[in-house]
């Protein structure tokens, strides 16, 4: 990093990168001002839009239409627990996939992502069926076992590539010392895998909060999470901007502070292997 | 190191994700299967309880020979090509971008990667209504200012649009992942180059896009894998009109709307055939930079 | 341990006698439209009443469709009660799948509702869904712009005087289109338009046969009319335009005249929301002499699902929220203009309500919307926008985006025509009418 660099060049590449950062937020920096503006200045022209008072009515409208809380709460066990079972499950199977490979190991990995790709859509009935027949309809339990599945794969090839930088001869002194296995996984491999699993837990975390087909299909009023509260802000009977907005801005705030507080840990560990 | 017992003990341990994915995976895919034979039409109170007609492969005729059919598959390839070539090539302008010298620069970053956390459903309502919407949206309001025609977005351009709007959410995960592996570059080597006064573009050729090869893999990888079954951006936006209807949208169509599950199922067989030919295509072509 | 238990015993016993035995939670899936997002706020009155308490599952309108059908074709129970509309009652009935409601009290006084709602939510004379609100169509428009123009509206007007009048009315250098109209895709949307439409230019969906018909003349007229007319004086983009971005529209004063729902006249008639609330006048929807209005009939209504759990709680709401004393309670607290209209006689023999202004341009609209005969040839379908059949929600989305396409430009009519009737001959010969 010695590279001398002029003053001049890094102002040009500021300038850029923000200009391009800004651009690309935009998006999300607008709902952020339509939520709190009045219905009627929200469909304005934006010097207009940016002009006009300022208000927190429509938070506390949409507050007020639905059990925010409620879907919040649900939202967060989903994602959690479905991400914290898939990651009970996965670390021991990446464990093996990664000290004790097989020839059938690239296979194995290869065919689990490959079930990500049977189209949602077409097994609704059947697994609604399933989950009739279980008792799983509208229950947290259920949508965190499908959640987790739905994210296995992922969960199970982010584990195994930082599982794979790890020398193996580092678990080798161990098991001389005396390790168990156990001990083994628990005490010398988790620990120097705490990046890669910070990262892993933090991908499968929005990957499942943002999940809108499973999580609005199999549920009604117990274990709805934000996917469904937000199923009822769009499209009403007028165009409600500024709830639509509020609604929005609702949904995806959590992930997003947690996304941003957690970004250095996200980006050190989201390789998938892909830095050797 | 691998001995017969930490063998045993191995499979032991992939035992669970093995066995859960296995059924996560065959449940369906029977039910898909033995549906897709079936006549099934819940609303006319078909229902396993009751017993399905065996129709042989009718449902697979009758799929394939709907004039929706190959504007489908077309549309999938096009908006999953689309979305890939335009996630690539900006994130890899924009992880070079990233990576110089900057003030704010984990700023910059948190802005960049803020799309990748918003909900799909969210975004496409975002996008239609606050952006695209003819009227009362942002780039209505923009073009009417500077004195051209607002474009509708959604009935013009709708398949450009959704391919932008899927971009626009895509584009963080690939700048990661490739801001990544450009930070692990040597930069001495960069250096040495930049000494022979090799210039920037042979220098990006030689050095960087090489290095990239496997995040880049990893990413169409990655992507593919999601891009294939996007529906809430297109349920929201256009709802399949103006040949924004995807194989996984007429599939929705088929079991949901037409409430045909035997002829959604037959769809579903051949979504799944079209999946694995496309990873096939994939893993022939960038698979050789996966040694996973 | 034992002072626990019994505290525990006390503590139950107490909470049975205050809420009562039966005291239930009702699941409710409902549509997130004006009328049911106003009854949420209200739900109180109810569990006062009762004891039972809501919970509600709040969905648009497409999504709620798709989630409460599969839940009824599977037995899923995961809904008390699902809102539900014209289309859905009949064959939902027919299959069994809803409780019947035809044990309702004295008090609620189901001879009150109006018979075409009754009629389009009954199979076989068995009312299985109640109307919360009912709806038909008929036309807003601008009396100033209408005055401007040197013409005036009859309150049964042709479809050539509205093209007359639309083409008269438009001022694109003001941002004014004549006439604002749906051509956004989905059977409910575009389609239901259409098809409305259509019955007034003489067309049908399908002959006694069960063949589609869109190879026919009166189908080629009706759209050709519509597109001409459209490009004429219609808004910019009009093929992506559903009820929500024409209320946008006409509420901006940016529509002359607008065809739509009846329930549409209390927003664009609402101060707080409309720009042009004071100058609104109603029309019947236009005819061609042919005998058939242009109108639709349409209900949301409430039903149960058969093999709920909780049917006398259920039907206690449904009783709650459709009955005479829950028009009263919102009249009380949001005025007459406000209360959800189209389903009840009684509402239209209610001089307070009279006295608004749509109110009996909404009612003439219903009375002459008859689902049972919507067409000028003889159809073997039930339903004036839609035929209620299972298979046309599927086949009218899939033709009304062949639709879209042409509105945009995209494909002629005559392509849009031949790829309608093929998908409708072919989706019906996989239901198995032929």
């Amino acid at each position: 990093m010695a590279r001398a660099v002029t003053t001049q060049r890094k102002t040009i590449n500021t300038v850029v990168a923000w200009g391009i950062g800004l651009l690309i937020f935009f998006p999300i920096l607008w709902i952020l001002i339509l939520s709190f503006k009045a219905e009627g200045d929200a469909i304005k022209t934006p010097i207009e839009v940016l002009t006009s008072a300022w208000t927190f009515e429509n938070y506390g409208v949409v507050q007020e239409r639905s059990d925010y809380s409620k879907h919040f709460f649900n939202s967060v066990i989903l994602a959690f627990g479905s991400t914290i079972l898939g990651l009970i499950i996965a670390v021991p199977a990446a464990w093996s996939m990664a000290f004790v490979p097989s020839k059938r190991t690239k296979d194995i990995l290869m065919w689990m992502l490959s079930t990500k790709m049977l189209p949602a859509v077409g097994v609704l009935y059947p697994i609604y069926l399933v989950f009739i027949r279980l008792g799983l309809l509208d229950t947290r339990a259920g949508l965190v076992i499908v959640l987790m599945l739905i994210n296995l794969p992922i969960i199970v090839w982010m584990l195994y590539t930082y599982f794979k930088e790890i020398p193996g001869e580092i678990l080798e002194a161990a098991r001389m010392d005396g390790a168990s296995l156990r001990e083994e996984i628990l005490y010398v491999l988790t620990p120097m895998a705490i990046p890669g699993m910070a990262s892993t837990v933090l991908l499968n975390v929005i990957l499942a909060w943002n999940e809108a087909f499973w999580t609005l299909n199999l549920t009604a009023a117990k274990a709805a999470p934000l996917t469904a509260f937000i199923a009822s802000y769009s499209s009403p009977e007028g165009l409600f901007y500024a709830k639509l907005s509020a609604a929005s801005t609702m949904a995806i705030a959590p992930i997003l502070i947690m996304g941003w507080f957690s970004q250095k840990q996200l980006v050190r560990g989201l390789t998938f292997g892909a830095v050797k | 190191m691998a001995t017969q017992h930490s063998r045993s003990a191995a499979r032991l341990m992939m035992a669970p994700a093995v066995i859960l994915l296995l059924g996560w995976m065959l449940v369906p895919l029977t039910m898909t299967l033995f549906f897709s034979f079936k006549k099934y039409l819940p609303l006319r109170g078909d229902s396993l309880g009751n017993g399905l007609e065996w129709v042989g492969f009718e449902n697979y005729v009758r799929f394939v020979s709907a004039s929706s059919f190959w504007p489908s598959v077309f549309t999938t390839l096009l908006i999953v090509g689309g979305v890939l070539v335009i996630t690539v090539v900006l994130g890899i302008l924009l992880a070079i971008l990233l990576d110089q010298p900057m003030w704010g620069q984990g700023i910059v970053r948190i802005l960049v990667i803020a799309p990748f956390f918003v909900m799909p459903t969210v975004s496409a309502l975002v996008w239609k209504n606050l952006f695209m919407d003819p009227v009362n949206g942002f780039l209505a309001h923009v073009f009417r200012f500077f004195g051209a025609t607002p474009v509708e977005w959604l009935s013009q351009a709708s398949l450009q649009s959704i391919i932008m709007i899927v971009s626009w959410q895509w584009l963080p995960f690939a700048t990661l992942i490739l801001l990544t592996a450009i930070q692990s570059l040597d930069s001495e080597q960069l250096e040495a180059a930049e000494m022979d006064g090799a210039p920037v573009t042979s220098r990006f050729v030689h050095i960087v896009l090489p290095h990239l090869a496997r995040a880049i893999t990893i990413v169409i990888l990655i992507q593919t894998i999601f891009l294939l079954s996007i529906f809430a951006e297109i349920f929201v936006t256009t709802g399949g009109a103006f040949g924004t209807r995807t194989l996984t949208y007429l599939i929705f169509q088929r079991v949901l709307e037409s409430q045909n599950v035997g002829l959604g199922s037959a769809g579903g067989v051949y979504a799944i055939i079209l999946a694995n030919i496309v990873a096939i295509f994939l893993m022939r072509i960038v698979g050789k930079n996966l040694d996973a | 341990m034992k002072i626990f238990v019994r505290a525990l015993l006390g503590a139950s016993a107490l909470s049975l006698a205050v809420t009562g035995v039966s005291a239930e939670t009702l699941t409710i899936a409902t549509v997130n439209n004006g009328d049911m997002i106003r009854m949420q706020g209200l739900t109180e009155d109810f569990t006062a009443k009762t004891g039972h308490d809501v919970e509600w599952v709040t969905l648009e309108e497409n999504v709620l469709r798709q989630r409460v059908t599969t839940d009824i074709t599977t037995k899923g129970g995961a809904f008390d009660i699902m809102t539900i509309g014209m289309y859905e009652t009949p064959i939902w009935g027919a299959n069994g799948w809803l409780v019947p409601l035809d044990d309702l009290s004295a008090e609620y006084d189901a001879d009150d509702i109006l018979p075409a709602m009754a009629g389009g939510l009954s199979h076989d004379g068995t009312l299985y869904a109640a109307p919360f609100y009912g709806e038909s169509s008929m036309i807003m428009y601008r009396t100033d712009l209408m005055e401007k123009a040197g013409l005036e509206m009859p309150d049964a007007p042709t479809w050539t005087f509205i093209r007359e009048a639309a083409a008269a009315m438009t001022d694109r250098d003001n941002d004014i289109n004549g006439i604002c109209l749906r051509g956004k895709a989905g059977w409910g949307e575009g389609g239901a338009f259409i098809t409305a439409m259509s019955n007034s230019f003489g067309a049908r969906w399908f002959d006694m046969d069960w063949n589609a018909q869109f190879d026919t003349q009166p189908w080629k007229d009706t759209l050709e009319f519509f597109v001409g007319m459209m490009s004429e004086s219609g808004p910019a983009g009009y093929a992506t335009n559903g009820f929500n971005e024409n209320l946008s529209l006409f509420q901006q004063g940016k529509c002359g005249m607008w065809i739509d729902a009846t329930v549409a006249a209390s927003f664009v008639t609402n101060p707080n929301d409309s720009t042009v609330a004071d100058k609104v006048g109603f029309a019947l929807a236009p005819d061609n002499g042919l005998g058939k209005r242009s109108n639709w009939l349409w209900a949301w209504a409430l039903a149960i699902p058969a093999g709920s759990q909780k049917v006398d709680a259920a039907k206690q709401f449904i009783e709650w929220a459709t009955s005479k004393g829950y028009i009263e309670l919102v009249a009380s607290k949001e005025g007459w203009a406000n209360v959800p209209p189209g389903a009840r006689k009684s509402l239209y023999e209610n001089p307070n309500y009279m006295d608004v202004p749509f109110a009996k341009m909404t009612l003439d609209s219903i009375l002459t919307a008859d689902p049972n005969n919507s067409t000028v040839e003889p159809s073997p379908y039930v339903g004036v926008q839609f035929a209620a059949i299972p298979e046309f929600a599927g086949i009218a989305t899939e033709v009304s985006q062949e639709f879209s396409a042409v509105y945009a430009g995209q494909q002629s009519v005559d392509e849009a025509l031949a790829k309608a009737q093929a998908i409708t001959n072919d989706a019906m010969e996989a239901a198995g009418y032929k």
